[in-house]
């Protein structure tokens, strides 16, 4: 059982989390929600609890890895860097805008506490496996996670990538697919079915796990079990989740991947956001 | 001319990136499957723990590579030019070229020297693809000594570089104490009659058709432009304003490449003609390499002509 304090403040946090990133995407009038929202969750108790980070030493070595292989979903990332004082809160109206540190899709060399650029999707699981392998080689205590879409999982690099955490034993590494159920165009099912991602990551050699992802207690829970688990496998949580969660109108709507909201759809997303605050 | 012993140069990059291992324990290599290829074993052997091998999948080489880089490692992914260039090509722009990290990409068997090998193992459009990439250094040396001073520099030189290689022997040219700087085309023979601007494997027949010119009296300037991006610009310039006659002869194709690149600096600058030799916009095939050149004309006789030819008309 995760300390239900804790639980409480995690949920609140991550309505903060919401609400921003909402208003990232409204002031910007582009952007993508659906996928920040799903993610939201997890991307709270990662910046809020698990991640050892030191915000005002964006590049300490000994700091946990995060790498947001579903790059289009950066609002989320950058509301939880900027709520963690990475850089100015201030900086998170400034989405998307010329000259802004917080690009369309995250930038490593503009914007303080982002890892590795993203955007191109298949393409981040690779890049954990580099910097789990490393501190394996060099004996040190950092972890590294990565959040993956489930859609994204259409690209076969991804499995490429979980074949080489498998084959050298990246217990440091923790593999996160947000599966949402939907993609770009349509559901999952329709432009591509994912199967069981529980059980082809496990063929693939990691430890799998499926959780709720919207429910704090076993998302808390299960990153507590991976904590500690050295087991010589990665580890992997497929996290079953809705696209556009907490906003009535955006739960499970295709067009939301993509689209910002208007005045009257920005005002509603965030008096629902701040009711399932308590 | 006197031509030394053929070495190829992908044997060059062995022996360079071991000693390089040595020295540096935050060098890696990251193989593809193909290290007894690209002559990476005995890093493997040696250095294990330097060593990566994710076996044939490219483009996790390549983000893999990127991850190492961000932690202060310098990896070398190791493959072939086709795959090093086109399989993991979008994987070089956005994780290793956008972020500008210090990735190195090093591949065997560039241009038609992979002959017996056929097309499909035939890279003729690598250096032009990296060459388009912002942030990308696209380098090949011409024979073992250049090629190992070059895969020096590019170690410790801070971001991405493409390298490439040769699968076949190609004579020595230069000698041990040369030395050589990323950007900075080496000039192997003075003359201000025609200029040969060329860069790796057929660097030999550029020099060979000088001294064929030698002989009838016309001083052809022979150009090592190893380093296609970024390019030497003053030294093409000095080309044209002493020559105003250039052929360029790469084993490459002739759009995008070495060609490409000085001709894009004489149409701004002017004063010159341009004649490109390399592989005419076509696929190679399974044959003798000498067999592929001359299909495409890359030939002494054909350089040479064409540096008449250019003398006549300016």
């Amino acid at each position: 059982m995760a300390d239900p304090h804790k639980v409480n403040e995690m949920k609140r946090q991550a309505a903060e989390v919401r609400k921003t990133l909402l208003t990232m995407i409204h002031a910007a009038q582009s952007g993508h929600p659906g996928g920040s929202l799903s993610a939201a969750d997890i991307m709270t108790a990662l910046y809020f609890s698990e991640l050892n980070l030191r915000p005002k030493e964006p590049g300490w070595d000994g700091r946990d890895r995060f790498v947001l292989s579903k790059g289009h979903v950066c609002p989320v990332l950058y509301a939880c860097l900027g709520l963690r004082g990475f850089f100015d809160e201030k900086e998170l109206l400034t989405l998307r805008r010329e000259g802004s540190m917080l690009q369309g899709h995250p930038d490593m060399k503009r914007c303080p506490g982002v890892d590795i650029s993203t955007g191109s999707l298949g393409q981040g699981l690779s890049v954990a496996v580099g910097m789990a392998l490393r501190a394996k080689r060099d004996g040190l205590a950092y972890r590294v996670f990565a959040l993956l879409g489930d859609g994204e999982c259409n690209e076969g690099q991804v499995w490429e990538a979980a074949e080489a955490a498998s084959k050298y034993g990246l217990d440091n590494l923790v593999i996160l697919v947000d599966n949402n159920g939907l993609q770009n165009d349509d559901t999952c099912d329709v432009v591509m079915p994912t199967r069981d991602l529980e059980q082809k990551f496990t063929a693939f050699g990691c430890e799998s796990r499926t959780i709720d992802g919207h429910d704090m207690e076993q998302i808390l829970r299960a990153l507590d079990e991976v904590r500690g688990d050295r087991s010589g496998k990665p580890h992997c949580i497929v996290l079953q989740t809705v696209k556009g969660k907490g906003v009535s109108f955006m739960e499970n709507v295709v067009s939301w991947h993509g689209m910002a909201p208007d005045d009257r759809q920005f005002a509603q997303a965030v008096r629902e956001v701040e009711v399932s605050a308590g | 001319m006197n031509e030394g012993r053929a070495i190829a140069t992908r044997d060059a990059y062995g022996d360079e990136i071991l000693r390089l291992g040595h020295e540096n324990p935050n060098l890696y290599v990251v193989d593809c499957d193909i290290g007894k290829s690209c002559k990476t074993v005995e890093f493997a052997r040696q250095l294990p723990g330097q060593h990566v091998n994710v076996g044939i999948a490219e483009q996790n080489a390549c983000g893999l590579a990127a991850g190492l880089a961000t932690c202060g490692k310098i990896p070398f992914v190791t493959t072939y030019a086709v795959f090093g260039s086109m399989r993991m090509s979008e994987q070089i722009r956005q994780e290793v070229c956008y972020p500008g990290l210090n990735v190195k990409i090093a591949c065997s068997h560039g241009g038609l020297t992979p002959a017996n090998d056929g097309a499909s193992h035939q890279g003729i459009e690598d250096m032009g693809i990296l060459r388009t990439i912002p942030g990308m250094t696209v380098v090949m040396g011409c024979d073992y000594w250049s090629t190992r001073k070059l895969v020096r520099a590019a170690a410790q030189y801070q971001g991405p570089v493409y390298l490439r290689f040769t699968r076949d022997p190609v004579p020595c040219i230069y000698g041990e104490q040369e030395e050589f700087a990323l950007g900075k085309a080496k000039v192997l023979r003075e003359g201000r009659d025609a200029a040969i601007i060329a860069n790796g494997d057929v660097m030999i027949l550029a020099l060979r058709a000088a001294d064929e010119l030698a002989r009838e009296g016309i001083q052809a300037r022979v150009l090592d432009m190893h380093t296609l991006k970024p390019l030497d610009v003053e030294a093409v310039q000095r080309a044209i304003r002493d020559t105003h006659a250039i052929v360029t002869v790469e084993d490459h194709n002739i759009q995008n490449g070495l060609g490409s690149a000085v001709s894009e600096v004489v149409a701004e600058e002017g004063g010159a003609r341009v004649i490109r030799i390399g592989i005419r916009d076509q696929f190679g095939e399974s044959a003798p390499y000498e067999r592929l050149l001359q299909k495409n004309g890359i030939t002494v006789e054909h350089i040479a002509a064409a540096c008449r030819q250019l003398m006549d008309t300016v």
